[in-house]
């Protein structure tokens, strides 16, 4: 990466000639745009040459598995063990949902993701009036640890990592996971996976809060604790940049605000009196894998680079573990059409291409019709064998980080890095990112970007093929997942019938017990888990932490 | 005589936080020069047609990706019905399967815009189908 003084001027002295020949060419026929701007919001030059990347090769890119680990968090990546391939799936009822999963498994997929119902992530059971309609609809309903053991059925916990896309009621899912586990005869420290748990960009993008931000900062750092002593190799945190992007900000603000709310969660637990090193290994990100290749690769690195610093050089963590950015990534679903679906299949590989150049841990592909609906399982293979065939037929998984070097992805790695740190160091100045939050300045700073993005659409500075370039008139979709209406009440009966049958006085005890522990200031993991065991249920523990700790209030703005 | 603007509630109905497209919808609302409401997430059918009463609008556009579209849309048309205001011009957005919005228009939903429109042609539908209030 570095060029000596005279070689740097004398690639300046060629770039100057070369500019009259271009400046000549523009004369005779402009570019197709001015200027040319990224789908991340990054304003791209014309060309980038050495000129651009400046710095110490050890200290900026290092070694696979190195700080500041650019390059990959380990020594050998996918040339040791590929990507897990993680399908986000769940829908209707725990029965069908736990079919859905045994298809994936059999068909290769390396670990499960669960998509829980509306309900399900607001804390609400099914028969909450609140529920209606939305029962089984986005995900699986889940009212009880009776829901959860059926899930799972046949499933071995010691053999398959599970990722729970659950963030407010966390605490409570992760409860009746250990549950079905202590059931199979799966010691705790077996379980490998991951809880969303995020609660901070649920107040900013995502929206399934349920208790306002000091409780939550509790839950989130009860659950650090909680899992560093008896679920040691579960990642308790997944903090998502994913639903920041898709709420529409730009590839900078996806980093600066997930690191923000990163920090804030690594503060909290600091605070709570947890040495930064206990649970700091335990942190995994969330990452979204847009349309733009180069620039999402360059995203990558640049965030494994930044998220390095940070721990390291402000956190002042002493364990390399504490100091590695392990991500998920996630197609972007807002990026799909509804015109002419089958082109979202191209879109789907373009974007897996940029997380696994961009060295990602694991990886879910978008199915082409979820801009109509709920993915079809046709549609689903076809998204997962996207993920195969990059990683045994392409070649990319052969060598590690296979673009460095290249001047642009290095000099845009650059770029999102020091914009990324920038806007953090801003936030930091607000107060960091639960008063930024509060504030309404991470929410102001995505919508205008959302807002900005569809003028461009409109006004043809971006072209979406097939929206608004290369129409065609097509027939009716067909095919397409629907869930049975009849689910609501499915869930209900068997939540009457649980609530007949189960020792209601247990029930009551553990609740009572679970009230004191939140007015108390002790980890009140415990008392969740005992009260998911007698099969209180998930709307009756969050109802009695709404009690006592009130629901969060949304500012609205526009 | 001055000429009212058009008032416009954007609701999002149910338990989904993809605000998204409510909140592009909204802002080339405004644009266009209406006058706009932003209910938040979590609104009932009872709050969005409280909420269009108290604010006396022209229009209620409701923003729906979780799929109870079914449900909660024309729950609200009912209730408009209900308190007769009926004169209420009622449109939704989002993913709503094609099959679907039949049974919407059917249940009094005006118009359905599926992902891709321009919210130009969304701004100029509402202006040319409010009901003039004196």
């Amino acid at each position: 990466m570095s060029y000596s003084k005279e070689e740097l001027s004398a690639i300046q002295e060629a770039m100057d000639k070369w500019q009259v020949n271009v400046d000549r060419t523009i004369a005779k026929q402009g570019e197709r745009k001015d200027p040319f701007i990224s789908s991340g919001f990054n304003e791209i030059n014309r060309l980038y040459t050495p000129l651009d990347v400046q710095g110490e090769y050890n200290e900026k890119l290092g070694f696979p598995g190195e700080y500041p680990f650019t390059r990959g968090p380990q020594p050998t990546m996918y040339r040791g063990k590929l990507w897990t391939m993680r399908m986000y799936a769940g829908f209707s009822t725990a029965e069908e949902s736990n079919k859905r999963y045994k298809y994936l498994l059999d068909n290769g997929s390396s670990g499960l993701s669960v998509a829980f119902d509306l309900p399900t992530q607001i804390g609400y059971d099914s028969d909450h009036p609140m529920s209606e309609g939305e029962v089984g609809k986005v995900g699986v309903a889940i009212d009880s640890l009776a829901d959860m053991e059926i899930l799972f059925d046949s499933i071995p916990l010691d053999k398959v990592s599970t990722s729970m896309t659950i963030n407010a009621p966390a605490a409570v899912l992760l409860a009746m996971y250990m549950a079905v586990a202590e059931k199979q005869g799966v010691p705790f420290d077996k379980l490998r996976g991951t809880i969303q748990n995020d609660i901070l960009k649920e107040y900013s993008a995502r929206g399934t809060y349920i208790f306002p931000v000091q409780p939550s900062m509790r839950l989130i750092t009860n659950i650090f604790e909680f899992c560093s002593e008896q679920v040691p190799q579960w990642n308790t945190i997944s903090i998502s940049g994913y639903h920041i992007r898709e709420a529409g900000s730009t590839a900078v603000d996806e980093i600066a605000f997930t690191f923000a709310n990163g920090m804030a969660y690594v503060k909290a637990a600091i605070k709570a009196g947890m040495d930064v090193d206990k649970f700091a290994g335990r942190l995994s990100f969330f990452l979204n894998a847009h349309n733009d290749l180069l620039e999402e690769v360059s995203k990558f690195r640049a965030a494994r680079r930044l998220w390095g610093y940070i721990m390291k050089e402000h956190f002042k963590a002493k364990d390399p573990r504490s100091w590695m950015f392990r991500t998920h990534s996630q197609t972007a679903g807002s990026m799909l059409t509804a015109q002419q679906v089958n082109n979202n299949i191209v879109r789907v590989c373009i974007q897996a291409l940029a997380a696994v150049l961009g060295g990602t841990q694991s990886l879910h592909t978008n199915s082409r019709d979820e801009a109509l609906a709920l993915p079809s399982e046709e549609s689903v293979m076809t998204a997962l064998r996207t993920q195969q065939v990059i990683a045994y037929e392409s070649g990319v998984a052969d060598t590690i980080d296979p673009l460095a070097g290249s001047y642009y992805i290095e000099a845009m790695t650059d770029k999102i890095y020091n914009e990324a740190w920038d806007k953090i160091q801003k936030i930091e100045e607000m107060g960091g990112a639960e008063k930024a939050i509060e504030i309404g300045y991470i929410q102001s700073e995505i919508q205008k970007a959302a807002y900005q993005w569809q003028k461009d659409v409109e006004s043809g500075d971006r072209i979406i093929v097939g929206v608004n370039k290369f129409q065609v008139k097509e027939p009716e979709p067909s095919g397409l997942l629907k869930v049975d209406p009849s689910v609501q009440k499915t869930q209900i009966d068997k939540l009457n019938e649980l609530k007949s049958k189960r020792d209601n006085e247990a029930v009551a005890n553990r609740l009572e017990e679970l009230r004191q522990a939140a007015r108390g200031d002790a980890n009140i993991m415990p008392y969740i888990l005992n009260a998911v065991k007698v099969y209180a249920t998930e709307g009756e523990i969050c109802g009695v932490l709404r009690e006592e700790w009130g629901e969060y209030v949304a500012a609205v703005s526009l | 005589m001055t000429i009212r603007k058009i008032r416009v509630l954007v609701a999002k109905p149910g338990l989904d936080g993809h605000d998204r497209g409510a909140k592009v919808i909204a802002q080339a609302f405004r644009d266009a020069g209406f006058e706009v409401i932003y209910t938040g997430l979590r609104q009932t059918p009872e709050s969005i047609v409280a909420t269009a009463e108290q604010e006396d609008v022209d229009c209620i556009a409701m923003s729906m990706l979780s799929g109870s579209h079914l449900t909660l849309m024309p729950k609200v048309t009912r209730l408009l019905k209900e308190k007769e205001m009926e004169d209420i011009l009622v449109i939704g957005g989002g993913v709503i399967p094609s099959e679907d919005i039949p049974l919407l228009k059917e249940a009094g939903i005006a118009e359905i815009f599926t992902p891709g429109t321009p919210t130009s042609l969304c701004v100029e539908y509402v202006k040319n189908n409010v009901t003039e209030k004196a």
